[in-house]
């Protein structure tokens, strides 16, 4: 009965955001469904998440945004990780991003995009599926 | 995992040492052969360990001495701790929030560990994790975990010198009187030192410690009041662990923590080949059938797990996973 390897998961909030709610309520569900989180708390910016994400071999980077500099932000994120030789750590996002936004992040490599409203079953779900520890 | 991840560690980098904690953590047996190669290469950093209850302040703590350590250009390590949820197995690792001005420094590695069941406030991989930011050439390594009125005994057998942070009305007069607290403290903190309270508890402390009779050639613990979040009283404990060092280096007493450090770390090693034989037992048919048997109450508990032992198999099984390991 080989144990089944933990996801570790950073949670980032790139920018200027007033409150990270949103974000948290996340990382319970995370941690509820048995991964561990890192969240790296507010007002950071790519290159401060890309470190943490570095040192904490994390499988996954959840990054959220309520301000609207995410396409800018996230792409920061996604071009530093593969920079750092992180570019098989998969990277989602969250928050306040408009739909017609979601296939440009996608291109730049977000696998998927979780808005608004999202139950966190699903988002669970999904990484259950879509996410193996590196 | 050969050699050059070695090399590549020992040259500070950052991925290939985070890999190898990952591994380290999961319990991956190249993990465990990379670390037969590192371990040569350890023992020079020095190990602060720093523990109390929750919401004392210690992440804080540890963010204000990060940044005064760094002012004297000491390269640091960052191993934090958190507990894993009994119910879900998960963990919130949320201690490098307050770290987050370092978060660029190249010169300092901050690792937030669960304790994945572990007693005692640390995890089982933390005495490795160290090692490996000792081979990156972290000259100071700070341990930080939530006591748990044992814990701090072992975050003690870890570290050359133990913090123990207090906070104004925390009811740590109740804290303190748990086993080990007082002997485990190398320095005591009283955080949040602006709170109504601090005076009265720094004098409970140090009249607690009058009652311990004190050899004058040992170290007689210090009470420091700060306030972590103005980054009052930082300086003093920055001293007051530099003046700790000196007298366990002068003493030699540094000699003797380190050799019980190492007997728990042989002790651990065993357990490790223990555990993986262990697993390979309970992961046949035979163990299934013996275990419907004691289901049925056909046998006992320890009638069974001795024919699961078989004293003749074991001792050539552990031979031979000590060889493949």
């Amino acid at each position: 009965m080989a144990k089944e390897r933990k996801l570790r998961i950073l949670l980032g909030k790139p920018g200027l955001d007033g409150h990270d709610r949103g974000v948290k309520v996340v990382a319970r569900g995370f941690r509820d469904a048995g991964f561990e989180v890192i969240y790296t708390g507010l007002h950071q910016t790519p290159e401060q998440i890309v470190n943490a994400a570095v040192q904490e071999d994390v499988d996954l980077v959840g990054l959220s945004s309520l301000s609207g500099a995410h396409l800018h932000l996230f792409s920061e994120v996604v071009k530093q990780l593969k920079e750092r030789g992180c570019g098989d750590m998969k990277v989602i996002a969250g928050g306040i991003i408009p739909a017609e936004d979601i296939p440009t992040l996608k291109k730049m490599g977000v696998k998927k995009v979780f808005l608004p409203g999202t139950p966190i079953r699903e988002i669970v779900d999904w990484v259950k599926k879509n996410v193996k520890p590196l | 995992m050969e050699k050059n991840t070695t090399d590549k560690i020992l040259t500070g980098d950052v991925r290939a040492a985070a890999r190898l904690m990952r591994g380290i953590e999961d319990n991956l047996p190249q993990a465990v052969e990379e670390l037969r190669h590192l371990y040569e290469h350890t023992g020079k950093a020095y190990i602060i360990g720093i523990t109390g209850a929750p919401g004392v302040g210690k992440s804080t703590l540890v963010d204000t001495l990060i940044t005064s350590f760094r002012k004297r250009k000491f390269k640091i390590g960052v191993v934090a701790v958190d507990p894993t949820s009994p119910f879900t197995g998960g963990a919130l690792l949320g201690d490098r929030i307050r770290m987050g001005r370092h978060a660029t420094d190249k010169d300092v590695f901050i690792r937030s560990l669960a304790s994945r069941g572990w007693a005692g406030g640390l995890a089982r991989a933390t005495l490795s994790v160290i090692h490996v930011l000792d081979a990156m050439g972290k000259d100071i390594i700070m341990v930080e975990a939530v006591g748990s009125g044992q814990g701090e005994v072992d975050i003690s057998q870890v570290a050359d010198t133990t913090l123990v942070v207090l906070s104004p009305g925390m009811g740590d007069e109740i804290q303190m009187m748990k086993a080990g607290i007082l002997e485990a403290a190398d320095i005591f903190v009283i955080n949040k030192a602006d709170k109504e309270g601090a005076e009265s508890l720094k004098v409970q402390v140090e009249q607690m410690l009058d009652i311990i009779p004190q050899n004058k050639d040992k170290w007689k613990p210090i009470v420091i009041l700060t306030q972590a979040v103005n980054e009052k009283g930082i300086e003093e404990i920055v001293k007051t662990v530099l003046k700790h060092k000196r007298y366990l280096v002068s003493s030699g007493e540094i000699k003797h923590r380190r050799g019980e450090r190492a007997r728990l770390e042989l002790v651990e090693a065993i357990e490790h080949f223990l555990r993986l034989h262990v697993n390979e037992l309970i992961d046949d048919d035979n163990f299934q059938s013996i275990a419907a048997a004691l289901a049925q109450r056909k046998i006992d508990p320890y009638s069974a797990a001795e024919q699961v032992l078989n004293r003749t198999i074991i001792s050539k099984k552990l031979r031979k996973s000590v060889k493949k390991n």
